[in-house]
């Protein structure tokens, strides 16, 4: 199998994986941590636990509140000190548990030890319930609930499930060092999600260059030996990782406007999902750690560091751990520079889906737009073959129907136009809004039917 | 840090911007205009110096003063304006003549439009053409290349094309008119006057290799035009030869080279799509030959790409991108 890649759009950001060689460290813990009750798509998680409660480790303090949710537990032990609004980073108010800190006491029934269990359990109800009730929810940026995700509906079955180790952000190195540090884990986390998709082919896709970790999950896939399991070198080129994209190039199979992966047997699942998987199933250990990357343009490589953190720990207590914001970071953002969150509020604390505390200097700051040379790049560039330009000028007629017709609501909000457009026009932030516009009205569509 | 910059996402960008891709568009442009000083000398430097003075002066006046949006002036596109208007122009075109050009360009064609982007046609050529409806004699006076800076007397004398032209409707046969003029069909670098861009096919060629390194412009444009001129001369030629010129004198004459590689790719006026640029590329290709074989004007290239640039934004409607899980 040559290398892989999607058929439509895309760009070549420069890489910037500045501390992919700086080892996973674990970060030790604050004082106090916050727990937000929205930190997976779907409904809000639902506090079952009250101010005063001691708690331990892995203890549940949250249960779903819908079909689409997922269990919260307690990352520390403690006490309950509070339950209520706070600012998260982009400075909207949710439901938060505040937790102080006492000692480090892990809740019963939880393997904590390093061994590696090979062995998967036999029983896909008792998997699937391991994973649900250890709150596990898609790492790689959705947060969907994985459960949900692991169990297709009646009459639709998984041919491929894709372990997405593209990581085609720049800067970032999360996955990276997971693959080469934990890669055991992950494939064993890949067979039991198989196991539960009913022993369908698994693909686990990384991009060609980090060519330690396609050499280290190729050894683990050999050395484990799971059956129909099999790693494939994606050309880096972003978004490579997105999840349309992966499905066209592990299986050349598209995803229809609306539809869903498993339409065309696809499951994509995240290599930092997968070694969720794998503790939530074979050592029963909650989501409650997570592998973020502290990087930048502006930060020195010493000071950029992996760190395996325990979800609830403010931003701000990373960042001062870290060394401090550095000299000349204008914009702080959490995820990758092409679809991440700039940070408003760094007090916000940590989520299961926080990948990254990014510093960019003012080398990054927005410049004036121009006007449109119509070069065409930014149509050349979009993965799902829009037309930023023409949905631009649709949005600003307020044309929605046209919006529509010209597949606004396809939009991955990958950035590429964007960054693509010499002009420097802000498409993205004119398309989400069209996007917006035509998602309500579709929406208002279904309903009436 | 006091405050922190809070913008959605993306959060880098490409080092690409306007002025950088008009600035390779310079660039592209450098040897075919180191070419034609060498052959035309000072007078032609004269032209160059006029026609790009005016254009990036009289853009920067009428944002500044008449639309009062300095923001809408873009040095380096009106530059890439200025020396394609010189390139299509006569060495000996009088500086007024090329300064009328130039308030054409500029001032109608791009900017009553809206400025950069918005205009129709494309300045440059709509500048010559409106000087050659406008000036006929001033604008066929074209001098034969000298090879020196001190020629004082510059011989000035038509372009093959016209040459041709005027003999067939004379009654004579493309031989008669060749024999009677002393030339031969063998002239790629030199020896053939015309409008300064039109004399160097390798220069040109050497400047566009640039653009598509350099991925500025896609190739499909210029090959379909390119390929649309040979497949119609070739058919014409080999029906009936004494009459239809050949397929390398079709494709070196003319400004055909300059006009496929660096008019007809101009993003502004071009179709956005490669399919639809093939289209355009061939719509070209096809009323150059028209204009050249029936028509009463010689050329025809500058016509051709004008008359193209009316359909882009049907050609637009009419071609879009392969949409992913649309098929």
């Amino acid at each position: 199998m040559g290398k892989l890649t999607f058929s439509i759009g895309g760009i070549h950001p420069a890489d910037r994986k500045i501390a992919r060689e700086r080892q996973i460290e674990v970060l030790p813990l604050p004082d106090k941590v916050y727990v937000s009750m929205f930190q997976h798509l779907g409904a809000m998680a639902k506090p079952v636990v009250s101010v005063g409660d001691t708690v331990k480790a892995g203890q549940i303090i949250a249960e779903p509140g819908g079909f689409i949710s997922a269990y919260i537990h307690s990352p520390v032990s403690g006490t309950v000190k509070s339950i209520g609004p706070r600012k998260d980073l982009a400075g909207f108010n949710q439901m938060h548990i505040e937790i102080a800190v006492e000692g480090d006491e892990w809740a019963e029934g939880i393997d904590l030890s390093p061994e590696l269990v090979t062995d998967i359990p036999e029983d896909k109800a008792f998997i699937l319930d391991r994973i649900k009730m250890n709150g596990v929810v898609g790492l790689g940026g959705a947060t969907f609930p994985a459960h949900v995700k692991l169990n297709p509906p009646p009459g639709k079955t998984a041919d491929c499930l894709i372990l997405n180790g593209a990581e085609c952000e720049p800067y970032l190195t999360s996955d990276y060092r997971i693959l080469l540090e934990r890669t055991d884990e992950i494939v064993v986390g890949a067979a039991i999600m198989q196991k539960v998709l009913g022993g369908c082919r698994c693909v686990i896709g990384i991009e060609e260059n980090k060519p330690e970790a396609i050499a280290a999950a190729r050894a683990s896939v050999a050395k484990l030996g799971y059956p129909n399991m099999e790693v494939a070198v994606l050309k880096k080129r972003y978004p490579q990782g997105g999840e349309k994209q992966l499905i066209d190039a592990v299986m050349h199979r598209q995803v229809k406007s609306g539809g869903l992966p498993i339409d065309v047997g696809a499951v994509v699942q995240n290599v930092a999902t997968s070694l969720a998987v794998y503790e939530a199933v074979q050592k029963n250990k909650p989501l409650v750690t997570n592998v973020l990357t502290v990087t930048g343009d502006c930060l020195p490589v010493e000071r950029q560091h992996n760190y395996l953190f325990r979800i609830g720990v403010p931003l701000s207590f990373i960042a001062e751990y870290a060394g401090g914001i550095p000299e000349g970071a204008v914009k702080i953002v959490s995820g990758g520079p092409m679809m991440g969150k700039a940070i408003a509020n760094l007090d916000a604390t940590t989520v299961k889906g926080s990948s990254s505390i990014l510093y960019l200097s003012a080398a990054t700051e927005r410049k004036a737009e121009s006007n449109c040379i119509r070069c065409g790049r930014c149509a050349d560039a979009c993965p799902m073959g829009l037309e930023p330009f023409l949905l631009k000028s649709l949005y600003a007629a307020g044309d929605v129907p046209a919006l529509e017709q010209n597949a606004a609501q396809d939009c991955i909000e990958c950035g590429c136009c964007q960054y693509s457009c010499p002009a420097y026009i802000p498409l993205l932030d004119n398309i989400r809004q069209a996007k917006g516009q035509v998602m309500a009205v579709i929406r208002a569509r279904n309903a009436k039917k | 840090m006091d405050k922190v910059i809070v913008s959605p996402s993306p959060h880098v960008h490409s080092p690409a911007s306007t002025d950088g891709i008009m600035r390779d568009v310079i660039i592209a442009l450098v040897p075919a205009l180191l070419v034609s000083f060498l052959f035309y000398g000072w007078s032609q430097l004269l032209v160059l110096a006029v026609s790009c003075v005016s254009c990036v002066g009289l853009e920067w006046l009428i944002a500044r003063f008449l639309f009062k949006r300095p923001g809408l002036f873009s040095g380096t596109s009106a530059l890439v304006t200025g020396i394609l208007l010189a390139m299509n122009l006569p060495c000996t075109t009088p500086w007024w003549i090329v300064f009328i050009g130039a308030l054409f360009a500029i001032g109608v064609v791009k900017m009553s439009f809206g400025g950069l982007g918005q205009n129709l046609f494309n300045p440059a050529i709509a500048g010559r053409v409106f000087l050659l409806v406008s000036f006929p004699v001033q604008m066929t006076n074209w001098t034969m290349p000298a090879n020196s800076f001190a020629a004082v007397d510059a011989v000035t004398g038509s372009t093959p094309l016209s040459l041709i032209k005027e003999g067939l409707k004379s009654g004579q046969s493309i031989g008669d008119v060749l024999a009677a003029n002393g030339m031969d069909m063998g002239m790629l670098l030199r020896d053939i006057g015309g409008s300064s861009g039109e004399i160097s096919a390798i220069a040109l060629l050497v400047g566009f290799c640039y653009l598509l390194i350099r991925r500025v412009v896609k190739p499909w444009i210029p090959l379909s035009i390119l390929l649309t001129v040979a497949l119609i001369a070739g058919i014409f030629h080999a029906v009936d030869p004494a009459h239809y010129t050949g397929i390398g004198f079709n494709l070196l004459t003319g400004g055909v080279l300059l006009g496929a590689f660096f008019m007809a790719t101009d993003y502004v006026t071009s179709p956005m799509s490669n399919w639809g640029g093939v289209v355009f590329g061939v719509g070209i290709g096809v009323i150059v030959m028209m204009i050249r074989y029936f028509g009463s004007y010689p050329e025809g290239m500058s016509f051709a790409i004008l008359i193209m640039n009316c359909f882009v934004p049907l050609i637009n409607r009419a071609f879009h991108q392969k949409k992913y899980g649309r098929a």
